[in-house]
């Protein structure tokens, strides 16, 4: 673990605790932003039959670099009219929203940031300041285009969660613990073991899961999309009606923090569905380390499985952003209040009754 | 306790993505509930008619193309028209085959920027890059013969600027082939997109008796159900020489002449767009395409109204001369002016974001608007 290794190494704690919930942060989820930034690019241009990037580095390779040493050379604009301390914290709050939940997401069985037993719980609530970091940002920018978005921002966000939650739930159910690293534990194995195909229940119970399991990944994997603002749910920023949404007021580094966090949030929420559904870090098949009995090999193939994983989820994110027109703010609510959350509760029950058996 | 409420105005634009150029919209707003919609217009004015009146008639060609810059050769088109009726001479068959040949190469694109830009205001990016993608196909024939990709100058009163070049029918042969199973493409990917159809069927209705009070024309009037195209009901040029259907709204996805009618319309038009160019391009005559262009254009005093079936409806030019080399007065009736009257009608009711759907299903050019 590499919580215990920094504590010896610093010979405090608090500080090894803080150290590798920072980790994360600065050795995974930075960089990835920036890859997924030149990725959407890449994938988008390829999908519409164009090359995209192109000038800066091999193919591009360095676009995203580059725009973000111009954002943080851009002057950064606070209109007059801005009310000032909300406007400069609503986009560290959505930043440090996003990014918090890395702190629990277990990237291997021994690179995790912070071990916590409610790490599921903690995920969903520390998701939750991100809304407020939107609400501030319409709010303070002092402008209609950007209230509106706000609010709508505001509201899907908010019904979102709820049949997020009650797929949480069902998992819940299954694994009887909120601890991510448990439940990925309880997944160990070969693929068969994943909770996406019952978990490691046994009997009868496991074949009657599956069809539930699948119509409860589908849910959560709808309702995570409209968390992340992604076509066909990207209403908040939909730029041909409220220019870009929330954050059209920031300019510079502000609007990078607004920018990382969106793409940051689209690994989180893969990462999420991943750990629920797909085994999280774990292999498929089994590892090479065990093969050859080299143990350290083992949680490098877990990072590398996780990352596939995730990233595999990400690029499902962007195909779907590149096919799909964006709905309605009334059509999108419906989507969720007539559908999705009435079949996740009957799901939830099922999966309820399946459990007892 | 009462809680106090009002409406909320809310300016969508000039600058804001989806108004198509620099339209000004005034929306009244209760919460996302448009109450009314008052569109201001005159940012793009450039004096287009009182330029006109200085110019000589064959120096106003040019400026038409400025008007509906997504379809100048219909532009340039129909002022050939109306100063070839007041002068009242014949042009060669070679020049009207290669006119109508342009005009509905011309129809083609103005509608894949419609229909693409329609996609891209629904929020789907792709249909709108793989629109100016096969757009590209015809601005690199009309480069070809003319030497320019927006602005041609290339249809003249009493012919064309130039002959085509030696390969421009092979490559529009090819061009006709490569762009069927595009529309294909375009309708798997859009038309028939579930998303798409909930955002555009039943939005912005325009029933046909207010279509027509209007003075509505082009496709939108089309989708609402009437049968009314110059091509056929005031056939100019050799239009009569050809086997083409008008397609008409049928409210297939909701009601009549609601905007995926308005979209769907427009589908239909490039398919029988296509099918008047393949016609022509195997009827085309050999000739001279310069022998008819007068050498001074003076025509005598009078006054005539040519119109033409634009992309966009009736686009009509009223020309009165008094005798000099220079027109008295031109005066445009622009489809597209008359067609955003109606929008006021169109949203009412309806949310924001289908203020933007219905906009986009009129599809306006505010160069033209403006003028």
């Amino acid at each position: 673990m590499i919580y215990e290794f920094l504590s010896n190494i610093t010979g405090s704690e608090i500080l090894g605790a803080i150290i590798s919930a920072f980790l994360p942060l600065f050795l995974f989820i930075l960089p990835f932003a920036l890859i997924a930034v030149l990725l959407e690019r890449k994938v988008s241009a390829h999908m519409q039959d164009r090359l995209g990037p192109m000038r800066v580095g091999y193919h591009g390779i360095l676009q995203t670099v580059a725009d973000i040493l111009k954002l943080i050379q851009k002057e950064d604009i606070t209109a007059d009219a801005n009310d000032k301390t909300l406007f400069n914290l609503a986009p560290i709050l959505v930043f440090a929203g996003s990014y918090a939940v890395f702190a629990a997401i277990p990237f291997s069985s021994s690179y995790l940031g912070s071990n916590i037993n409610l790490g599921l719980f903690f995920i969903i609530g520390i998701s939750g300041i991100v809304v407020a970091g939107i609400l501030m940002a319409g709010w303070a920018s002092n402008n209609k285009y950007t209230l509106l978005g706000a609010m709508r921002s505001a509201a899907q966000l908010i019904s979102y969660e709820i049949p997020t939650i009650m797929i949480v739930v069902t998992i819940l159910m299954v694994t009887g613990t909120l601890n991510l690293k448990e439940i990925t534990e309880l997944q160990s194995g070969y693929f068969w073991n994943w909770l996406i195909f019952g978990g490691n229940v046994t009997g009868i119970a496991k074949y009657l899961l599956i069809p539930f399991m699948i119509v409860g990944f589908v849910i959560i994997y709808i309702s995570t999309l409209a968390e992340v603002n992604r076509t066909p749910f990207d209403i908040p920023e939909a730029e041909s009606e409220l220019v870009s949404g929330y954050h059209t007021e920031y300019s510079g580094m502000k609007f990078a923090m607004f920018f990382l966090a969106e793409y940051a949030n689209m690994f989180a929420v893969s990462a999420i569905v991943v750990l629920l559904f797909f085994g999280g870090y774990h292999s498929p098949f089994g590892y090479l380390g065990n093969t050859f009995g080299i143990t350290w090999l083992i949680p490098i193939e877990q990072l590398l499985w996780f990352t596939f994983k995730g990233v595999g989820f990400v690029l499902v994110q962007m195909w779907l952003r590149w096919t799909l027109p964006r709905l309605r703010v009334d059509q999108l609510m419906a989507v969720c209040w007539k559908y999705l959350i009435p079949i996740a509760f009957v799901n939830l029950l099922i999966v309820g009754l399946i459990t007892l058996l | 306790m009462v809680l106090k409420t009002e409406e909320m105005t809310l300016n969508m634009g000039p600058q804001h993505p989806s108004t198509h150029g620099v339209l000004r919209l005034e929306l009244q707003l209760d919460g996302e509930f448009i109450v009314d919609v008052i569109p201001h217009i005159g940012y793009l004015h450039r004096c287009f008619e009182k330029h006109a009146e200085f110019m000589t008639y064959p120096q106003v060609v040019p400026y038409t193309d400025r008007m509906d810059y997504l379809a100048s050769m219909y532009n340039e088109f129909g002022y050939a028209v109306a100063v070839e009726k007041l002068l009242g001479i014949e042009v060669p068959e070679r020049v009207e085959f290669i006119r109508v040949i342009m005009g509905e190469l011309q129809r083609i694109a103005s509608h894949l920027v419609a229909l693409g830009t329609y996609g891209a205001d629904i929020g789907a990016v792709t249909p709108f890059l793989f629109c100016f993608r096969d757009r590209e196909k015809i601005l690199s024939l009309f480069e070809m013969a003319s030497g320019a990709r927006l602005l041609y100058n290339y249809i003249w009163v009493g012919g064309v600027s130039r002959d085509l070049p030696p390969d421009f029918l092979r490559l529009a042969k090819e061009f006709v082939d490569y762009f069927r199973p595009k529309i294909k493409e375009l309708n798997d990917l859009l038309s028939f997109n579930k998303i798409f159809i909930e955002r555009t069927a039943n939005i912005g209705i325009l029933p046909l008796d207010v279509a027509v009070n209007y003075g509505i024309t082009g496709p939108m009037l089309r989708a609402s159900g009437m049968k009314w195209d110059l091509r056929k009901d005031d056939p100019y040029s050799v239009y009569n020489k050809f086997d083409f259907d008008i397609p008409v709204g049928d409210g297939r996805m909701g009601t009549v002449g609601d905007s995926w009618d308005r979209y769907y319309v427009r589908i239909i038009e490039m398919e029988e767009s296509l099918k008047i160019v393949e016609q022509a391009l195997n009827q085309i005559p050999e000739g001279d395409v310069l022998s008819a262009i007068p050498k001074r254009i003076k025509p005598p005093v009078g006054q005539v109204y040519g119109r033409v079936e634009n992309p966009r409806g009736e686009l009509g030019y009223f020309i009165v001369s008094d005798g000099t080399v220079n027109p008295k007065r031109i005066k445009v009736r622009p489809p597209s002016f008359v067609n955003l009257a109606v929008i006021g009608e169109l949203c009412k009711g309806h949310m924001i974001a289908d203020v933007i759907s219905v906009l986009g299903s009129i599809d306006i050019v505010l160069g033209e608007i403006d003028r």
